[in-house]
């Protein structure tokens, strides 16, 4: 306790401040993380945890628009976005509206901003000599190798087109496992071939040491001169300009990667999966993902522009006061652990984060809803100068019929029916009030808002499941539902044919007694139209293997967008991507063959009218087969402090930190309110205790005084 | 007293065997290799290949743990299990199957665990001692039976509600110390502070209730009589006489966990944010990290095994009466 104390004296903050006092007064950004990143490999990490240090730290060719909406592509390193060029067989250029069969390969030329620098890193340290100082290191020398701190001289050098080539490169490398590589073999000219040629080379056996990408030329990317290069395609791919902006496409210098490559640096833990290199506004210093992740600001980067353009009312919000002003606006980024959420919230409270999601717990402490049904805060977190932003995430959440089993899949009128009577009994109005706080917006069609195709209002309603009545949508009524499986010959759940009750299984990797609730109100939904659900809820691997052999019947899933295009969400009911026979995204197996036809024809097209007209269609066959129940789009609720400055939700930019502004005086002002230490309970329960004990001194004394006679 | 403890040494292989390969039989029942896989990977656009070549790079594409192609001893050789489980017996942990050194990651994570554990148990030891003896000797008394009823009363109450409640308690509405986080050096202890009395307070009805039994039953012996015939103060007799031999079954208690407290709590280090070897644990169960998880209960399995080989030297120690023999 006296350990405690002086320690605690020493510290002239508040008592509670996990934080030392000497950062009160600096341009640091607290905010914290509850499951640690795998890959900080670029070409390997395909997850929003990961992309939140990852964003900051490299830099892909393309960025979108922090501020303006519909989501808008803008060069990040590149000098524009750059425009496809169509060439024929032979080797001619076709206009922008040439037929797709007489296109024969697609080209990117990308051009990049001169003179960008790579961060500090030993990988680029030379010596006198311009030779490298740490590119042939021995068993002697790395023996006082421990972290990547460890190394005392460091270089850099300035960004190079053929950079991106080298990632582009390693998509295909044996030993760099790329969830993206696959998708790029199919429209990356050569990247295929590449890939069989270094696999040859790779066994097991040799699966250390360097491996010269620049040896292995990739025919479909080629160098045109030191900040130009040209990718082509082999097939027309507008989309792909969005993964540019991924940090799939983010430079990769050689020198790091053979750095990493040395011999007994993986025994160290020292690789590119755990101390990244980029060019971006930030590097990671402490890369500790058991306590804490520090970003701290890239003394090499050459400074980015904040935007001068917006939304219609970002300027009245404040959200154009830094426009035109160098960024980044703040030094450090301290992501701390909390793999609980409640004391993550418990510490935003007390303003130790500055910025916050909100939990189930949390919510009723948070938010209310006024009597339009909006969400606002409560007193209590208005009185801290909390600030709520809501946002319709671009996600689906969907319930999914296996298409290809006999009762409830195929392409029959009565499972049609069927389904299209489930989907009018299956609440998600209340499903979304319940278990999500209302944080949900039910779905009409795979497509969320946000998205290119999505339609409001009369026209966007899914007409078999719900009716547009004095201006609203309304769910249809139970007695629909009853009508569509009489006429599919389910009477009161009865099949007609054999006379047994319809009995329908729901296969979920969702367990515990948190689910049980769900399950429960799931099963009352059935039961509406007489249909007894049973749910039967294994393990997430058992699940994946029921998904993969086609074994399940009804399924839960969910789809978070990878960029802003309905090619993303359609691609999630396209024939050729069925689960069973391809192992694809299409967990529902649905296959349509005019569906199919409809989505190779928009997925090549450029956002317009005639493309909207194409997505009409192809939801309203997908309402009319019913292979999803649609679900819900979640809303986004997050709150930050007022500290916290140029917050806008960006659902598709991950590289957003540099935005953001933090007025250190104000958080120090409030925490110091806010966090005083509290005595009197203490000596309360001390008073309280002596008390109670008094008595039993008072017996003991008597004890030791009793003479016996 | 050496050959004792070399023949327990030597009884500790077939049992470390016997963990090794439960512990093997129960995680592939539930995930196999290409579970693992697929948990690695992503969830998004996993291919065949790509799995195929992560069991390939970890050796998960042999057998599980027999393998009918080989012929003589690769039989049993060449199978996941032998491949995984030898090298642990000298201590080679190898890497986890994201790639990390465990060894190394081990001796990273330990000192947080030791942080919260050694003073939980010091602290912890010398108030239920304390509590325990204060029972004993108001025994009868108001004191003991509201204690009593107290002790049951914290025992049955689950130790989620102590560390919830003490988070909000201590660190929200007092604002004494951090909820939760941890630091080096000297600033780890505004960090340890909470969870240490946390564990204290949760332990004290379990421990206090058996401390007071422990008193209890020496104070009843014929040296105890003796010692008040003699005249002695009774915290004389408490302190110098009933303590020192109910120290044994104390010492039972005590020194079998010694060694496992590099291990670490598992709830406690999750709540409070502590990096130690418990959250480790925990961490690689949650994303079926099997090579962390095997070391992990082979770690747990040796250390408990010299906890309980202590235990015995230990008795030997504070009771003269015991030989290892």
């Amino acid at each position: 306790m006296s350990l405690f104390l002086f320690c605690i004296g020493c510290d002239q903050s508040s008592w509670n401040n996990p934080y030392p006092h000497e950062e009160s007064d600096e341009l640091i950004y607290y905010d914290s993380f509850s499951e640690r990143p795998k890959h900080l490999d670029p070409v390997s990490s395909y997850s929003s945890n990961e992309y939140i240090f990852l964003g900051q730290i490299y830099e892909p060719l393309l960025q979108y628009h922090f501020l303006k909406r519909p989501y808008e592509l803008v060069p990040l390193t590149a000098n524009n976005i750059p425009k496809p060029i169509y060439s024929d067989k032979n080797g001619g250029i076709l206009p922008e509206t040439a037929p797709e069969e007489n296109i024969d390969t697609i080209k990117y030329r990308i051009s990049i901003k001169p003179g960008i620098l790579f961060q500090p890193h030993p990988a680029f340290a030379k010596d006198k000599n311009g030779s490298f100082l740490y590119h042939d290191l021995d068993e002697n020398d790395l023996n006082k190798i421990y972290t990547l701190a460890d190394f005392n001289v460091l270089g850099s050098r300035e960004l190079q087109a053929s950079d991106y080539i080298y990632q582009i490169k390693r998509m295909s490398h044996p030993r760099v496992h790329s969830p993206i590589s696959g998708l790029m073999k199919k429209y990356i000219l050569g990247l295929d071939e590449l890939s069989k040629e270094l696999n040859s080379l790779y066994s097991s056996d040799s699966s250390s040491g360097y491996l010269n990408l620049h040896d292995y030329s990739l025919s479909g990317v080629n160098l045109i001169d030191k900040y130009t290069f040209e990718i082509t395609l082999k097939e027309k791919y507008p989309q792909f300009l969005y993964w540019l902006s991924m940090s799939f496409f983010a430079p990769m210098p050689w020198e790091a990667d053979f750095f990493y490559s040395q011999k007994g640096f993986e025994e160290k833990n020292i690789s590119l999966d755990w101390y990244p290199v980029g060019t971006g506004p930030f590097m990671l210093t402490e890369n500790n993902p058991n306590r804490r992740m520090v970003l701290e600001k890239n003394p090499n980067f050459r400074g980015e522009i904040y935007p001068t353009e917006g939304e219609e009312f970002d300027e009245d919000l404040g959200l154009l006061a830094d426009a035109g002003k160098k960024m980044p606006f703040i030094d450090k980024a301290i992501y701390s652990l909390e793999k609980e959420s409640i004391p993550a919230w418990n510490k935003f409270l007390q303003g130790y984060y500055d910025t916050s999601g909100i939990v189930s717990d949390s919510f009723d402490q948070a938010v209310q809803f006024d009597s339009q049904g909006d969400a606002e805060l409560t007193d209590e977190m208005r009185e801290k100068g909390i600030q709520l932003l809501t946002t319709t995430t671009t996600s689906t959440y969907y319930m999914g019929f296996n298409m290809s089993d006999d009762l409830v899949g195929g392409d029959s009128e009565r499972a049609r029916l069927l389904r299209h009577a489930i989907s009018v009994v299956v609440d998600y109005e209340e499903y979304i009030s319940i278990f999500a706080n209302g944080r949900g917006l039910p779905a009409q069609s795979p497509i969320p808002p946000g998205i290119f195709g999505y339609t409001m209002g009369k026209e966007g309603v899914n007409k078999y499941v719900y009716q547009w009545q004095n201006n609203k949508v309304k769910r249809r009524p139970v007695e629909y539902a009853k009508e569509l499986m009489n006429k599919a010959g389910y009477k009161n759940g009865r099949d007609e044919l054999s006379g047994k009750p319809l009995v329908l299984n729901l296969d979920t990797p969702a367990a515990g007694p948190g689910s049980k609730a769900r399950f429960d109100w799931l099963r009352k939904q059935f039961a509406k139209i007489g249909i007894n659900l049973v749910v039967r809820a294994t393990d997430y691997n058992r699940f994946q293997e029921k998904m993969r052999k086609g074994t399940a019947q009804i399924f839960q899933w969910g789809w978070n967008a990878d960029y802003p295009d309905p090619e993303n969400f359609f691609f999630l009911l396209y024939g050729p991507n069925a689960k069973i026979d391809h192992n694809g995204e299409n967990a529902a197996n649905y296959k349509n063959k005019q569906f199919d036809l409809l989505f190779d024809q928009m997925k090549s097209m450029k956002n317009s009218s005639d493309r909207k007209i194409i997505i009409d269609q192809m939801v309203e066959l997908v309402r009319y087969d019913a292979p999803w129940l649609w679900g819900y789009h979640p809303v986004g609720f997050s709150l930050h402090h007022d500290w916290y400055r140029n917050a806008k939700p960006n659902l598709m930019a991950n590289n957003t930190l540099k935005y953001k502004r933090i007025d250190p005086d104000l958080r120090s002002e409030k925490r110091s309110i806010w966090n005083q230490p509290i005595w009197w309970p203490i000596v309360l329960i001390i008073f309280i205790g002596t008390i109670i004990l008094l008595p039993a001194f008072f017996l003991y004394r008597r004890k030791e005084n009793e003479q016996i006679i | 007293m050496i050959s004792y403890i070399l023949r327990r040494a030597m009884y500790a292989i077939p049992i470390l065997i016997g963990v090794n390969i439960i512990t093997f039989v129960l995680f592939f029942v539930v995930n196999t290799p290409d579970d693992m896989a697929r948990m690695h990977l992503g969830m998004k656009r996993v291919s065949e290949a790509a799995i195929v070549k992560w069991k390939d790079e970890r050796g998960y594409n042999k057998p599980v743990l027999f393998n009918h192609s080989a012929n003589g001893a690769k039989k049993i050789t060449e199978t996941i299990f032998f491949q995984n489980s030898v090298k642990l017996f000298i201590f080679d942990f190898g890497r986890s199957d994201s790639g990390r050194d465990i060894g190394y990651d081990i001796s990273q994570r330990m000192w947080p665990s030791l942080a919260i554990t050694i003073p939980s148990l010091i602290v912890g030891l010398l108030s239920y001692i304390s509590f325990g003896l204060i029972l004993a000797f108001f025994r009868g008394t108001y004191v003991d039976i509201s204690g009593v009823i107290l002790c049951v009363i914290m025992m049955s109450i689950s130790g989620l509600f102590y560390i919830i409640g003490g988070q909000y308690l201590i660190g929200k509405f007092l604002h004494l110390v951090p909820i939760s986080g941890y630091d080096t050096g000297l600033n780890a202890v505004k960090f340890v502070f909470l969870p240490v009395l946390v564990g204290l307070i949760g332990g004290i009805g379990a421990s206090t209730r058996w401390y007071r039994t422990i008193f209890l039953e020496e104070m009843n012996k014929d040296y105890v009589r003796t010692a008040r015939a003699k005249g002695l103060s009774e915290l004389r007799i408490l302190y110098r006489h009933v303590l020192t031999n109910g120290l044994i079954p104390i010492l039972t208690g005590v020194v079998v966990i010694l060694p496992s407290l590099f291990i670490g709590s598992l709830i406690v280090e999750s709540f409070f944010a502590i990096p130690g070897l418990g959250s480790y644990t925990i961490d690689a169960i949650n994303r079926q990290d099997f090579a962390i998880v095997r070391s992990m209960v082979f770690l747990g399995s040796v250390l408990y095994i010299i906890g309980l080989i202590l235990t015995d030297i230990s008795y030997t120690l504070v009771d003269p009466r015991v030989r290892l023999n």
